[in-house]
């Protein structure tokens, strides 16, 4: 209930009237899950923004894989980021010791097989606006792990202007979210991965929106 | 036409901000609506293709503009100022959208964003003063200092400029049309605030179309191939022709004017309404874009619909305030 009020009275009015998001692309949204939606990361706004590109109707079903040791830490974030937001809590290491990649994705894995739409960075953290990191192994591992889940491709743009890493205020600025064709893991782990960020690359190109900063 | 008069003096009586010709001229502007989609619809029907659909998205978008401008003008001038206020602010956020900026000037943007308040509130209390002063000097003065302070020198010019010169346009210019709103039946008797705020944008707007539709059909003189290719020599002088002789008629109902200073001011409109369309057009030509936005289905952005606004406002403002004419 706190949760469906916090996204239509809180998140939605600020992504859609203050900063004015434009998607395109509504008709390749899946009407239910599972979906694994994978986006570029700028941004602590790109999980709401994404949320709120499907209906408030999807909210009960609408999670985001979210790094356990910065979101599941302290008190009010963390209650937030699990009650609020929905956050899968993917833990990338365990008493200091580094895990297999299947090991840390094992919560979003159950949670694909659950039937939730889970919203994925595979840049695994925020960079610098409009410059796409290498995707890592992890989308392909749960793709494959999945293989009948779709895997939405999205672009967004401009939030990383709105509000970059380590501002805490948001600034007013043109943001578009690009919904793309929903493809399903074909092949290897390697090339899938490439493929889906070739994806992810020609939308920001197709956008003709690039060059944020000076 | 007695049932009018009697329709016309019942809404006075419950708006009492607006006068009788106030009302007639905006339900003038919602019977002059219905025609154009009349024709527009039965046109499609005849001719269906491409072109048709173009003007009656336009069209569309032309009810929901002069609703939300009827609207809030009949709900009172505080209504109005709060919509010129979202309007500065989607035309700032337009143009800094626009322009390029740097990561450093993150905090300043922000505290630009901030003037849209205070120059809003200064007006809806007729603070003149502040509202002359806060954004071209103030601002001027403390958006750079801002920017120092944070000891990013690369780029320093042109971001001061950027952030500066849109907070002018979008914000400061603006704003006089929401000024005008607060201005009463002393200034002008005829229409008050809202008259004089429903005739310089229906001078504006109208200078635009006419300005387009001799450029189109008679113009051949480019005026300025560089910026704006579609502007012609007959175009601009057409335009201020219909802008003088409409001034010239519309005047005593709705200004403080009579017919030939009407006239003049209309005269006047016609060229500041090119002047700001053309100073948009090179900002779209440096940026390499077409429309500002798509925010306005058929029009583009809010910056390429208020573009000549920006320069009319403050024009005729001035006259009003001071009493040049």
């Amino acid at each position: 209930m706190l949760r469906w009020l916090f996204f239509a009275a809180f998140v939605r009015p600020l992504v859609f009237l203050f900063l004015g998001l434009k998607v395109r692309g509504y008709e390749h949204l899946p009407s239910r899950g599972p979906a694994l939606v994978v986006a570029n990361h700028n941004s602590h706004l790109d999980t709401v923004v994404l949320m709120s590109i499907f209906p408030l109707s999807s909210l009960p079903d609408l999670r985001a894989a979210a790094a356990a040791d910065y979101w599941a830490s302290g008190g009010f974030k963390a209650w937030l980021a699990r009650e609020i937001i929905g956050i899968v809590p993917v833990v990338r290491k365990h008493q200091g010791a580094r895990r297999s990649a299947q090991e840390v994705l094992e919560p979003v894995d159950s949670a694909l097989k659950a039937g939730r739409i889970v919203i994925f960075f595979p840049e695994g953290t925020r960079g610098e606006p409009e410059r796409l990191q290498d995707f890592k192994v992890g989308l392909g591992i749960l793709a494959k792990e999945n293989p009948l889940v779709p895997v939405l491709p999205v672009y967004l743009y401009g939030l990383g202007k709105a509000l970059p890493r380590g501002e805490a205020m948001l600034v007013p600025q043109f943001v578009d979210a690009f919904v793309g064709e929903p493809v399903h893991f074909e092949g290897e782990v390697g090339p899938f991965v490439r493929e889906v960020q070739t994806t992810i690359e020609e939308m920001r190109e197709g956008a003709g929106r690039e060059e944020v900063w000076q | 036409m007695s049932a009018l008069t009697l329709w016309v003096d019942r809404v006075v009586l419950f708006r009492p901000h607006l006068t009788h010709n106030v009302v007639i001229a905006m339900a003038g502007v919602v019977a002059f609506l219905i025609v154009a989609t009349l024709i527009g619809q039965g046109l499609a029907l005849v001719k269906p293709g491409k072109f048709m659909d173009t003007v009656n998205t336009r069209i569309n978008a032309w009810w929901v503009m002069a609703g939300l401008l009827i609207g809030t003008l009949v709900l009172g001038r505080r209504a109005f100022i709060i919509f010129m206020g979202l309007v500065s602010f989607l035309a700032l956020k337009e143009f800094l959208s626009l322009v390029p900026t740097r990561r450093s000037d993150h905090r300043a943007l922000f505290w630009t964003y901030g003037a849209i308040p205070v120059q809003y509130v200064a007006l809806s209390q007729g603070w003149f003063g502040l509202f002359i002063v806060y954004i071209p000097l103030y601002h001027l003065l403390v958006g750079p200092l801002r920017l120092a302070l944070r000891q990013e020198t690369k780029g320093f010019v042109s971001s001061t400029t950027n952030t500066h010169w849109g907070m002018m346009l979008t914000v400061f210019c603006l704003s006089h049309l929401a000024y005008m709103v607060t201005l009463g039946e002393d200034v002008n008797p005829a229409g008050g605030g809202p008259g004089l705020v429903l005739w310089l944008l229906l001078l504006t707007q109208l200078n635009d179309v006419s300005q387009f539709l001799w450029g189109s059909t008679l113009g051949k003189r480019k005026i300025l191939p560089q910026v704006s290719p579609n502007k012609t020599v007959v175009g601009l002088l057409g335009g201020v022709l219909n802008t003088t002789i409409l001034g010239a008629l519309t005047a005593p109902y709705l200004s403080p004017f009579d017919t030939f200073k009407g006239a003049l001011v209309g005269f006047f409109i016609g060229f500041a309404g090119f002047a700001g369309d053309i100073v948009m057009s090179s900002v779209k030509r440096d940026m390499g874009v077409k429309d500002t936005s798509d925010l306005i289905p058929g029009h583009g952005g809010i910056l390429d619909r208020v573009d000549s606004l920006t320069y009319t406002a403050p024009v005729v403002f001035y006259i009003i305030y001071f009493g040049w004419l």
